[in-house]
């Protein structure tokens, strides 16, 4: 099955796309909402077609994220698939433009620099290579030592035009891994059988993984998905003679939502926090009606197990950095009594960052859960189990994502893996440490309360600012921050990892990654610092970009004595920010006045520059002590 | 099924798949609808199979030449 199951169903979806072309201006809004419906591959066409009339060729204006310009290269027919990668990354707000390779080309695509892939220099690439492909040539009489050299040349093809689209583009490079489309000739041990088709592909694959790690390319696994799908829905034998489609039209939907989940991760645009219903979604039954002794969860039933089951799904979603809240109406002292007293309840009260229980309503909390945490509402997922809650949160809250989850809790594990909300590349240390920060913020919030006075409060967090230069091992941190923060970031301009490095090569220019530490704990590298020569006299800001977490906490003036340092090493005299305002970035709009710049002239597209004068400037005193480290 | 009810079911797949309502008879061919192509053919047939959880034969698609035609093999495949 590759049904976009756990989107909900939209009423009028018809009608509503139909529309689209109405009013070309909002149709790029419209159709994000149309993409987060449940849209089988016939509908998903249809709304990239409609969409692309409406636009006309022209890229939506004011979008947060960065287009991507996709080339799509392969050995069979790939036409197929381009609306439902289209229409995936429509869903996450992502516009894409998309070259498709000529069919069975992709190798002269990629090595002739004349072709009409390189005129259209991609930012990223997928690579599709059939099964059929990547098995020409390899039979059943084949002796061991020749199956390994038709693999270890296939290999070496392959990461040929890794290494070839890296030296051209620079891009993100994703591999389609091949379906396990082939029968098998000796059944449960075909991998005894060298030269089996089927046995090489599975050896094929288990290589790309290793050489995709070590290369730096994302896999779009599709023998995983067939693995929990079924080979039969992704492939269709007779529509490979046809059409020499390795990928049924039907699967493209999911196909695309793959694609999309790896390219949106690279922007860093995950979902972050997963906010969770208490009653009948954590546990069967109802806390204040039923009591403790009451509740249904734990050895000893089928459905008590589902719920252990689901908690310890969702703990171990925490363990690799994804943010748990609750969310339920219920009295507070009820709703904790289970995460205080039940032996059987795995997640327990330190594993909840923001943990809301009250009579109003959900759409409500989820907003005040999402101040608490400093995250954006477009990176929330709410799981509960009533129908009606899940519409009104959809309908007060359409940017948070609630899947449409059955009454059937051993389902829920695999609807959200299935979602792929929380797709992500590797796993950084601040991944890892995400959890403990936010219980150090729930700590710091408990400090504010007792203090009177902000002086005595940020004095008594003993904070420590460690700066450095932008280097290889923050790199993945550094791209990661510099492509998904929105909100406090002045000019939201989005780098590669190649962009980061050709900073760290200039000597006109510096990148700093800031890392605050107080009592409570490292809160990770919180901001990011570009400022590059303009001409012999003014250095400008070209990002300053924070992680909310830090608001409030001085961290701002600290930043800019670090620029001024950076600035008076570089000799300049003056320092130039500029502030370029987007849907989500309205909070910095008098960031530069606020720390005494003044206003210069505006830039194209209604942003501002500010001008801060070195002459005058004098270093503000704060209670952060700063340390290159 | 009636012939009538798979005219109604083919109406509703081509309004999706061509974003506009297709006047289907027995005669209509692909050459007389602006965007069917051997991709929109394929899309058509693969919308028909999701919907009804069927599976065109290779011959059965080989032998579609018309809107009947696809009548035809489709009036086999559901039942009466």
């Amino acid at each position: 099955m590759t049904s976009l199951y756990w989107l909900p169903e939209m009423p009028d979806w018809r009608i509503k796309v139909r529309a689209l072309g109405d009013d070309p201006a909002a149709a790029w809004d419209a159709a994000v909402g149309l993409a987060n419906a449940r849209i089988d591959f016939t509908r998903t066409n249809a709304l990239d077609e409609m969409l692309r009339r409406s636009l006309d060729g022209a890229l939506p204006q004011g979008l947060s994220t960065k287009p991507v310009r996709l080339a799509l290269l392969g050995s069979g027919t790939l036409t197929q698939l381009l609306g439902g990668i289209r229409v995936g990354c429509l869903r996450r707000g992502i516009h894409a433009d998309i070259h498709e390779g000529d069919y069975g080309q992709y190798w002269q695509e990629i090595a002739d620099t004349g072709s009409a892939l390189h005129s259209f220099k991609p930012n990223t690439v997928i690579l599709a290579l059939d099964a059929y492909h990547l098995t020409a040539g390899v039979t059943a009489s084949m002796e061991q030592q020749d199956a390994d050299a038709a693999l270890t040349e296939m290999l070496a093809r392959i990461r040929d035009c890794w290494r070839m689209l890296r030296e051209a583009f620079g891009c993100h490079i994703i591999h389609q891994t091949p379906l396990p489309v082939h029968p098998g000739l000796l059944g449960s041990n075909e991998h005894r059988l060298p030269g089996a088709p089927a046995a090489f592909i599975a050896r094929l694959t288990a290589a790309l993984r290793t050489a995709a790690d070590a290369d730096g390319v994302d896999l779009l696994a599709l023998d995983t998905r067939a693995a929990v799908d079924g080979v039969k829905a992704w492939h269709d034998a007779g529509l490979w003679h046809r059409a020499k489609q390795e990928v049924s039209p039907a699967a493209a939907p999911m196909y695309g939502e793959l694609a999309a989940r790896l390219i949106a991760a690279k922007q860093g645009r995950a979902f972050k926090c997963l906010v969770l219903d208490l009653d009948n979604t954590l546990w069967g039954g109802v806390v204040g009606d039923d009591g403790l002794e009451g509740l249904v969860l734990g050895q000893g039933s089928a459905l008590g197990e589902a719920f252990v089951a689901f908690q310890t799904y969702a703990r171990e979603l925490s363990r690799r950095g994804v943010i748990l809240a609750v969310c339920s109406k219920n009295d507070e002292a009820n709703a904790l009594e289970p995460f205080e007293k039940h032996p059987e309840m795995v997640l327990r009260r330190g594993d909840i960052a923001c943990f809301i229980a009250n009579w109003s309503d959900k759409a409500a909390n989820i907003r005040a859960i999402a101040q608490d945490l400093n995250i954006g509402l477009d990176a929330m997922v709410f799981v509960d189990d009533n129908p009606f809650e899940r519409t009104l949160v959809r309908q007060e809250l359409p940017m948070v994502a609630v899947p449409e989850v059955s009454d059937e809790p051993s389902s829920y594990p695999q609807t959200l893996a299935d979602a792929g909300y929380f797709e992500a590349l590797g796993i950084t240390d601040d991944d890892r440490a995400r959890s403990a920060q936010y219980q150090g913020n729930r700590q710091r919030e408990a400090l504010k309360a007792s203090v009177t006075d902000l002086p005595s409060y940020l004095r008594g967090l003993e904070m420590q600012l460690i700066w450095r230069r932008f280097d290889q091992i923050g790199l993945q941190r550094t791209v990661q921050l510099i492509n998904k923060t929105n909100q406090f970031n002045l000019t939201t301009r989005r780098y590669t990892e190649d962009d980061v490095l050709a900073i760290m090569r200039d000597n006109r220019a510096f990148g700093l990654q800031l890392r605050l530490l107080d009592r409570f704990g490292d809160n990770g590298i919180i901001a990011i610092l570009i400022g590059r020569m303009l001409n012999e006299t003014d250095l400008l800001i070209d990002t300053w970009l924070m992680s909310c977490r830090v608001l409030g906490r001085q961290v701002e003036p600290t930043s800019l004595n670090l620029i001024v340092t950076q600035a008076r090493a570089l000799a300049a005299t003056r320092v130039i920010g500029e502030y370029v305002p987007t849907k989500k970035n309205g909070m910095v709009r008098d960031h530069y006045l606020k720390l005494g710049f003044t206003a210069a002239e505006p830039l194209d597209g209604g942003g501002q520059r500010f001008v801060l004068e070195l002459g005058l400037f004098e270093m503000a005193g704060t209670f952060i002590d700063v340390v290159e480290g | 099924m009636t012939e009538a009810d798979i005219y109604a079911v083919l109406a509703e797949i081509f309004r999706d798949a061509f974003m506009h309502d297709v006047a289907l008879s027995a005669e209509l061919t692909a050459k007389d609808v602006p965007g069917w192509d051997s991709f929109k053919q394929i899309e058509i047939i693969v919308a028909l199979e999701e919907k009804y959880g069927i599976k065109f034969h290779t011959r059965e698609l080989d032998s579609l030449h018309s809107v009947g035609d696809l009548v035809r093999v489709l009036g086999g495949k559901l039942p009466r």
